[in-house]
């Protein structure tokens, strides 16, 4: 086999792609991120807007874009793979099994919180992404604001940003130790990383539904 | 003490295999877990019965031979030891339990808790070694290794093969085991001449056996009988990664 | 019978190198043609079928176990010798060899203790190439420690577990062989019958442990590294599948068995702590440099350690023997304590135990150092009798170790029966009557790296080999006696199960045949053993069957054949009147309680001769002949 492909195929290889996937989009979270905060300047949505508009019309951007649905496909193409190599890997189960006595919650719910995380993710590209793209809307904000007006849509990304959080919190430092970085002497520092990323980014994405329900007052659309 | 033991009985490789349960009657906290099998292998085979078949050799913790699950615990509650070093002090009179060999499909079942362990063997065969051959060889000391990488290569070199982190692994990912060998020969001078070649074909070989992949959840460092730090699977994946460019 | 030793003539510095240019070379392109069976993959099975392999002979290589590293060498704990003299304490080959030589008390041969020293040093050359993580300095220079029996300090080691890291090494040269396809292993096999044809040793019968079948396997030498007969005393240091079966059926198949009755008692062990016991926890000797022996001065004190004041404690090995002190050989560490403890002065619930001491050396070095270098061996006493030794001092009691007897063989390590060579703790050869700590694992890989390969080319290359088939006749019948030993195991169906006749006959090997031996009790000893014997015939009850995975019938062939040699150990220790090393008669003892050796009469190797089941043992000597050395009183005072 060509060397590059037996490379990813490996074991240490898929784990490798699954790492470089996982910190990409963890990358693209702060970004994204950045760009929501602008929701919370009283323009009426204005900055946001501008910058939607930009990361839609921008060429470089729209590649990226591309690049990142490729790198969330191939995270979860790969994924599957994993889990199902896995499950082979133990074709019979034990009757008792505790490996809660050995792992932390976040590692053993990796799975459970992917597939929870891809449904937020559906339901998310949807609300949000879809009408910006494809329906021609251009006042995302106005969206935004309308619907984090509803209870349901406020507990409902608040929960989805916990469970990324909790994602993440295996995620992040475990792709540090796929890539070999988690040696003794980095160790904590990638400990502190990782909790900018499985904390502060998604309490960061919590603060706007919040300060939009409690402190928005109306939808924009009314302001303006 | 009295205990109710339900192990896992499996006649051969092709045998379904069943829980089946028995008494163990006067153990002293002193006994080892396997003195406690040995007395009620003893009953068994008094009543005409086939004493319930594991591994085990040294019964001091080094030789690597005996393992198994014990209350869905590889080699058992408590940290840092194999089964031969667990006593009956760790449980109480009137405790259940339950006894499983290793499970994972790179080591099938033998018989009851015995499994074949020989992907092991078939891993360290390609690349675990280096190529120095008898003879001919220059003084100990004209290698210089200063102590601090002396012992970083004894931490990995302690692994006893026992085959704990795979079966306490959720993925059945030999990682550890690998990891171990690999980390040791590539921090020490004496194995930087197949550095790259024996990475690459050791996690091949790994990956033919059909062990799962690593999901970094750090149950094999919990229950290595030799405590090995997974940050050996770390270097694993750089060595791995650095090998292929 | 005569024994020749074939030791070549020449100074003793030269014997083995003017040898090896004497000995017959095999054509490299020839060697591919031989087939060479090596049973046993400890230290020295291992170490001898890497090297043979790397030399181009067809090596195949049994285990009993699933994978050559499980192997009982893994479990020696202190070191391995070799005088290299890195501490400028003046060491040297002649200083070991004549080390090796006192501490055996006089009862090995000269010529062959000289070129284990002499190679010894290229063992950790060897080891060190292959990656085995030896202790260093910050500078990174190999790192010493002292051992019992020794002055000067010598032992290389890694960290408590030497034996495992050698082993390891070992493995991974005949992992190297296994790859590139010169070395099959095969796994799970028990050697049951040596083969003979035409007087050379031509092949072995094996039972594949998994499926029971028996196999027959033919070849031009076979080696055997098939380790020591300690579990003979069932309560043991040695692993639990140990066993003579390999070396006992040479036996009966022609091999002479060389001084069966010199056992090492290990002074440092785990004290028993009831009648489950299944075996018995060694701590490295390597405790005895830092750890303090004591036991109360008064007898029957039952204060706990800590209450009993420094002037009423009784330091006896320091006493004893001021210049050696805690540091005595083997032999006499576990008399002593012994003596201690028959004489009242035991501790512990047993009262079977005297304490070693680690509070001076941490008073002394500080916790951290102490754990650095004993570290593991100080949790393993923890983890056993739930007691911090690091707070209270351990307890410590002799227990069945090693075994200097073993199959006789010559100076180029081939036994009675042509193309049987023996390696290692099988073997009789290099400790005499006792054997110096971090000796063992010196001796196996001296045999098998840098001995065996050179004699075994010097044989083959001196014979010719009719091609013998693995259905011919000699096979046939071993697999068919071997099937029929098996089948009649099977159908007793009796009462008792093999583990307890092995703890009744271990007892009285123990009682009678253990530290202190005596006239009656040997003689008791030989009424009782066949007594246990016959039972066991008639009684034992082996479940399951012959097809598949029965650990029951695999114990039970290896007691049958204990018990036979456990009755050549008390015959041969009957027949050497005198005490020496490990073979202390009580009645031959100094008016100091040490051993008293008798050179008139006893200077020789007793190698015994099978003559048939009913058939007494023949006794053949080898004098011992001490050109270099002259036996004197060992003293260590």
């Amino acid at each position: 086999m060509n060397p590059f492909f037996s490379f990813i195929n490996s074991s240490v290889g898929k784990k490798l792609l699954m790492s470089l996937t996982g910190l990409f989009l963890s990358v693209f979270l702060v970004e994204h991120l950045a760009g929501n905060l602008l929701l919370l300047r009283s323009d009426g949505g204005q900055a946001f807007n501008d910058y939607a508009k930009f990361m839609g019309s921008n060429p470089i951007v729209r590649i990226l874009e591309v690049g990142l649905l490729g790198f969330i496909l191939l995270h979860i193409v790969n994924g599957i793979r994993l889990w199902l190599g896995n499950r082979a890997a133990r074709s019979k189960g034990y009757g008792t099994y505790r490996l809660d006595e050995n792992t932390t919650l976040q590692s053993r719910m990796m799975k459970l919180s992917a597939a929870l995380v891809l449904l937020f993710l559906v339901v998310h590209l949807r609300k949000f992404w879809v009408p910006a793209r494809f329906l021609g809307e251009h006042d995302i904000a106005s969206i935004v604001y309308y619907t984090f007006q509803q209870p349901f849509y406020v507990v409902f990304y608040l929960v989805a940003l916990f469970i990324v959080g909790y994602h993440l919190r295996h995620g992040f430092q475990s792709a540090f130790q796929t890539l070999g970085f988690r040696t003794k002497k980095y160790q904590m520092l990638i400990e502190f990383i990782a909790v900018l990323f499985w904390f502060v980014v998604p309490l960061g994405f919590a603060v706007i539904p919040i300060y939009i329900y409690f402190f928005a007052g109306s939808p924009v659309a009314l302001v303006q | 003490m009295k205990l109710t033991l339900k192990v896992w009985r499996q006649k051969d490789a092709n045998d379904e295999g069943r829980f089946v349960e028995y008494t163990a009657k006067d153990i002293s906290p002193d006994m080892s877990f396997l003195e406690m099998l040995d007395i009620v292998n003893i009953d068994l085979v008094k009543k005409g019965e086939t004493p319930i078949v594991f591994d085990h050799d040294c019964r001091e913790g080094i030789c690597g031979s005996c393992g198994m699950m014990i209350n869905g615990r590889a080699h058992g509650p408590g940290r840092g030891i194999a089964t031969c070093q667990l006593h009956m002090r760790s449980f109480s009179d009137g405790d259940e339990i339950m006894i499983e060999p290793w499970r994972a499909a790179a080591f099938p079942v033998l018989k009851d808790l015995m499994v074949d362990r020989t992907a092991f063997d078939r891993i360290m065969r390609s690349g675990g070694y280096t190529s120095a051959k008898t003879g001919g060889i220059p003084d100990g000391n004209a290698i210089l290794v200063p102590k601090p990488v002396a012992d970083e290569a004894f931490d990995a070199a302690a692994c006893i093969g026992c085959g704990a982190c795979v079966a306490a692994c959720p993925n059945s990912s030999a990682m550890l085991f690998v990891a171990a060998k690999v980390s040791q020969l590539a921090v020490l001078p004496q194995g930087q001449a197949e550095r790259e070649t024996r990475v690459t074909r050791m996690v091949a070989q790994m990956d033919e056996e059909k062990f799962g992949s690593c999901s970094n959840t750090y149950a094999c460092e919990a229950e290595c009988p030799k405590g090995i730090s997974v940050t050996h699977i770390a270097r694993l994946n750089r060595e791995f990664i650095a090998a292929q460019f | 019978m005569t024994l020749n030793s074939k030791i070549p003539d020449g100074p003793l510095e030269k014997k083995w190198s003017t040898h090896k240019f004497n000995m017959k070379l095999v054509n490299p392109a020839n060697r591919r043609k031989y087939k060479i069976i090596v049973v046993g993959t400890g230290l020295a099975g291992s170490s001898v079928a890497a090297t043979l392999g790397e030399l181009g002979y067809n090596v195949h290589a049994f285990s009993y176990h699933e994978s050559p590293r499980r192997a009982h060498s893994i479990a020696a704990q202190g070191g391995i010798n070799a005088p290299k003299n890195y501490s400028n304490d003046g060491d040297s080959v002649y200083r070991l060899f004549y080390d090796t030589i006192k501490g055996g008390d006089y009862r090995a041969r000269e010529a062959n203790v000289y070129r284990l020293a002499e190679v010894s040093g290229s063992i950790i050359d060897q080891c060190v190439a292959q990656g085995v993580p030896f202790a260093r300095d910050y500078a990174g220079y190999l790192d010493n420690r002292s051992f019992g029996g020794a002055q000067v300090a010598r032992t290389f080691y890694a960290r408590g577990q030497t034996g495992q890291q050698l082993l390891l090494g070992a493995y991974s040269a005949l992992n190297r062989q296994l790859d590139n396809g010169n070395v099959k292993f095969y796994e799970r096999r028990e050697m049951l019958d040596l083969v003979v044809v035409d007087g050379k040793a031509r092949g072995i019968v094996a039972r594949n442990l998994v499926t029971g079948k028996i196999e027959s396997y033919s070849a031009d030498a076979v080696v055997l590294a098939t380790g020591g007969y300690g579990n003979v005393f069932f309560l043991s240091t040695n692993a639990k599948a140990s066993n003579a079966t390999a070396a006992w059926r040479a036996h009966k198949k022609g091999a002479l068995f060389g001084n069966p009755c010199f056992t090492q008692i290990h002074p440092t062990c785990i004290p028993v702590t009831g009648d489950h016991q299944s075996k018995l926890t060694l701590m490295s000797e390597s405790l005895r440099n830092d750890g303090r022996v004591w036991v109360p001065k008064k007898k029957g004190d039952d204060r706990k350690p800590k209450d009993i004041p420094e002037n009423e404690r009784d330091y006896y090995l320091e006493r004893l023997y001021p210049s050696f002190g805690n540091l005595v050989p083997r032999d006499v560490a576990s008399r002593r304590a012994k003596e201690m403890c028959d004489n009242g002065y035991g501790v512990g619930a047993s009262k079977m135990a005297v304490y070693l001491d680690f509070a001076d050396a941490i008073k002394r070095l500080g916790k951290d150092a102490v754990f650095q270098k004993y570290g593991n061996l100080l949790d393993m006493y923890k983890q056993i009798t739930g007691e911090d030794p690091y707070q209270v001092p351990m307890r410590i009691y002799p227990a069945v170790h090693y075994t200097m007897g073993g199959l006789w063989v010559d100076y180029n390590l081939m036994s009675t029966v042509p193309g049987l060579f023996v390696l290692g703790e099988a073997n009789f050869s290099d400790h005499g009557a006792n054997r110096l700590g971090a000796s063992a694992l010196m001796q196996g890989l001296a045999d098998g790296y840098f001995i065996a390969p050179y004699t075994i080319s010097d044989y083959l290359a001196s014979n010719k080999f009719a091609p013998v088939k693995e259905d011919a006749a000699p096979f046939k019948d071993a697999e068919n006696a071997v099937t029929a030993s098996i089948n009649t195991l099977l159908s007793i169906d009796g009462t008792t199960t093999v583990d307890e006749f092995h703890r009744e006959f271990g007892k009285v090997m123990w009682d009678y045949v253990g530290m202190g031996r005596t006239k009656a009790g040997l003689q008791k000893a030989l009424k009782l053993i066949p007594e246990i014997r016959e039972r066991f015939w008639k009684q034992v009850k082996i479940t399951g069957n012959a097809h598949d995975i029965n650990t029951e019938l695999e114990k039970a062939q290896r007691v049958a054949d204990f018990m036979e040699l456990g009755e050549l150990m008390a015959i041969d220790a009957l027949h050497r009147e005198e005490s020496c090393g490990g073979h202390f008669r009580e009645e031959y003892q100094t008016e100091e309680g040490e051993a008293k050796r008798n050179d008139r009469k006893f200077a020789y190797v007793a190698a015994w001769e099978y003559t048939g089941k009913s058939g007494k043992p023949k006794l053949n000597k080898e004098e011992l002949k001490f050109e270099e050395v002259h036996p004197s009183q060992r003293s260590y005072k």
